[in-house]
């Protein structure tokens, strides 16, 4: 007799958990576990890696990522309300600014503000964080101006009625109004493109560093050189997850009290 | 002109696109009316209403509220609509306030009044609507008949010289109907001008002291309920009256 529906879907669901055990066994075993120690987790040399990897390196980061944040955010905001402005030049000038810089990848609008403008203008950088928060920031804010416009688009169109009903300006019931409900919606993922930065800080460093301004990623780098061995990298990698885990998690809690109230 | 006339319309017509919604429309509202306006769903009421302060911009035709032509580019839009109060089908509190923010907002920020202006305004205007003890709650922790007498707070709170209600009952469950109308109704005996879009044909006959039947974005006929709701001369008021009357 042939099985019914549910006992095969029962033994599928047997052979699946059968195989997976397997696999993970067959690597456990065959894996040189000694040779994967030595090569990229060595415990002298993670010593080595601190304090500096967290007094300079992931200072640095940070530096870098808030910067490009705060940045990303302001020029964000006032990208999204012109994306939303009744003149139709400054929409199509957002438009234009968002659709430019969310195209172009990061590490070569970051190699043309960084070392194409000064060498087409004469102009130079006055501060190294700033030639690597700046471009990361006018990216961030194409992402971060269309993240904000949905959110101020998600409030309900009575909103701004009932505030121009009674009397306010539509810049005063934007401030007082809209975006104050436009922030609880847009929190979630504003949340993810800091994390996003975080990582993105990552590619500053093609535009050169000094000692002082080594980010997470160089310092991981340059520990591989100095050591011959991958463990800077791995212990690297660490202290990112030690910044973007907690995050990831805040947002899957706000996502999760967000849905919880609106049930 | 007479100085009695709050609202008056002249030849006002609103295109959508290639809808035409209103094709002239012309009324004048005294101090102290209540006119109610009454009609099918597309007729254009609710346009016309939304005309009065503004929220719709008419096509074609002038809008003059309390002396002040609405309709003329020099006119200062926001400063005329802080003197008329506006209900909405849906409310349209503000969720991120309680209910003392939301009476307190518009005369702290619009009429630049002091906190605790704003706030005794407040607390006599929720009292006259019955939610004196609802102060510190949010618009989702109220029904929608008490989160629809915040709103009518509110814009009391403004010292309007006229009031629009737009189908302010519509989207209240039956039982929380009566609470709203019945504020509603102390209101129109006190003396408030007002116009409102219902479709509570009790509230029209008893309260109103004209009512205008709309259909296809033109004023079929009006005049005092008893004749308009009592009496219809136009065969279309009867035959909306007899449909809604008879369900």
């Amino acid at each position: 007799m042939a099985l019914s529906k549910r006992k095969k879907a029962m033994y599928v669901r047997y052979a699946m958990y059968v195989v997976s055990i397997a696999l993970l066994i067959a690597v456990i075993l065959f894996i040189d576990w000694e040779r994967l120690g030595n090569a990229m987790f060595r415990w002298d040399i993670v010593k080595e890696q601190f304090p500096d990897i967290l007094t300079k390196a992931a200072k640095n980061t940070v530096v870098f990522t808030v910067l490009g944040f705060a940045g990303g955010l302001s020029f964000g905001l006032l990208f999204a309300l012109m994306r939303l402005s009744s003149i139709r030049a400054y929409r199509w000038f957002a438009a234009t600014y968002i659709e430019v810089f969310r195209g172009i990848p990061l590490l070569v609008t970051l190699l043309i503000l960084g070392f194409g403008i000064p060498i087409a203008t004469g102009w130079k950088w006055p501060n190294p964080y700033l030639q690597g928060a700046i471009p990361l920031s006018l990216v961030a804010s194409a992402y971060m101006a269309e993240t904000i416009r949905a959110g101020i688009e998600a409030v309900p169109k009575g909103q701004m009625e009932a505030a121009r009903s009674l009397g306010m300006s539509y810049s005063r019931a934007m401030i007082t109004i809209i975006i104050p409900q436009a922030l609880r919606i847009i929190v979630p993922p504003l949340t993810n493109e800091f994390v996003l930065l975080i990582k993105d800080t990552s590619l500053i460093s093609v535009l050169g560093v000094t000692a002082a301004t080594k980010d997470l990623a160089r310092f991981g780098r340059d520990g591989v050189n100095q050591t011959a061995n991958a463990t800077p990298l791995i212990v690297a990698g660490l202290v990112y997850l030690a910044m973007t885990l907690p995050l990831t998690q805040l947002v899957a809690w706000m996502e999760r009290k967000t849905k919880a109230m609106s049930r | 002109m007479n100085s009695d006339v709050v609202v008056s319309l002249q030849d006002l017509h609103k295109s959508f696109g290639t809808n035409h919604v209103l094709r002239g429309i012309d009324v004048e509202i005294t101090r102290g009316e209540v006119v109610c306006i009454i009609g099918p769903s597309g007729s254009g009421k609710s346009t016309l209403l939304r005309c009065v302060n503004m929220l719709e911009t008419p096509s074609s035709g002038t809008i003059t509220v309390l002396g002040r032509e609405l309709t003329d580019i020099d006119c200062d839009i926001d400063e005329a609509r802080s003197k008329i109060g506006m209900v909405f089908q849906s409310f349209n509190l503000f969720p991120h306030m309680t209910a003392i923010e939301n009476v307190c907002v518009a005369q702290r920020k619009v009429l630049k009044r002091n906190a605790k202006e704003a706030t005794t305004a407040a607390q006599s205007m929720l009292a006259r609507v019955g939610l004196q003890d609802k102060e510190n709650s949010y618009p989702a922790q109220l029904s929608g008949g008490q989160q629809q007498r915040v709103a009518i707070a509110r814009a009391l709170a403004m010292n309007p010289d006229v009031m629009l209600f737009d189908e302010a009952t519509s989207a209240l469950d039956p039982e929380l109907v009566g609470d709203v109308l019945a504020v509603m109704q102390s209101l129109a005996q006190e003396g408030m001008t007002m116009l409102v879009v219902t479709h509570e044909m009790g509230f029209a006959k008893n309260v109103a002291d004209r009512v205008v039947f709309m259909d296809n974005g033109v004023i079929v006929e009006q005049g005092p309920p008893e004749q308009v709701i009592g009496a219809p001369r136009e065969e279309r008021t009867r035959s909306f009256l007899s449909s809604v009357l008879n369900h």
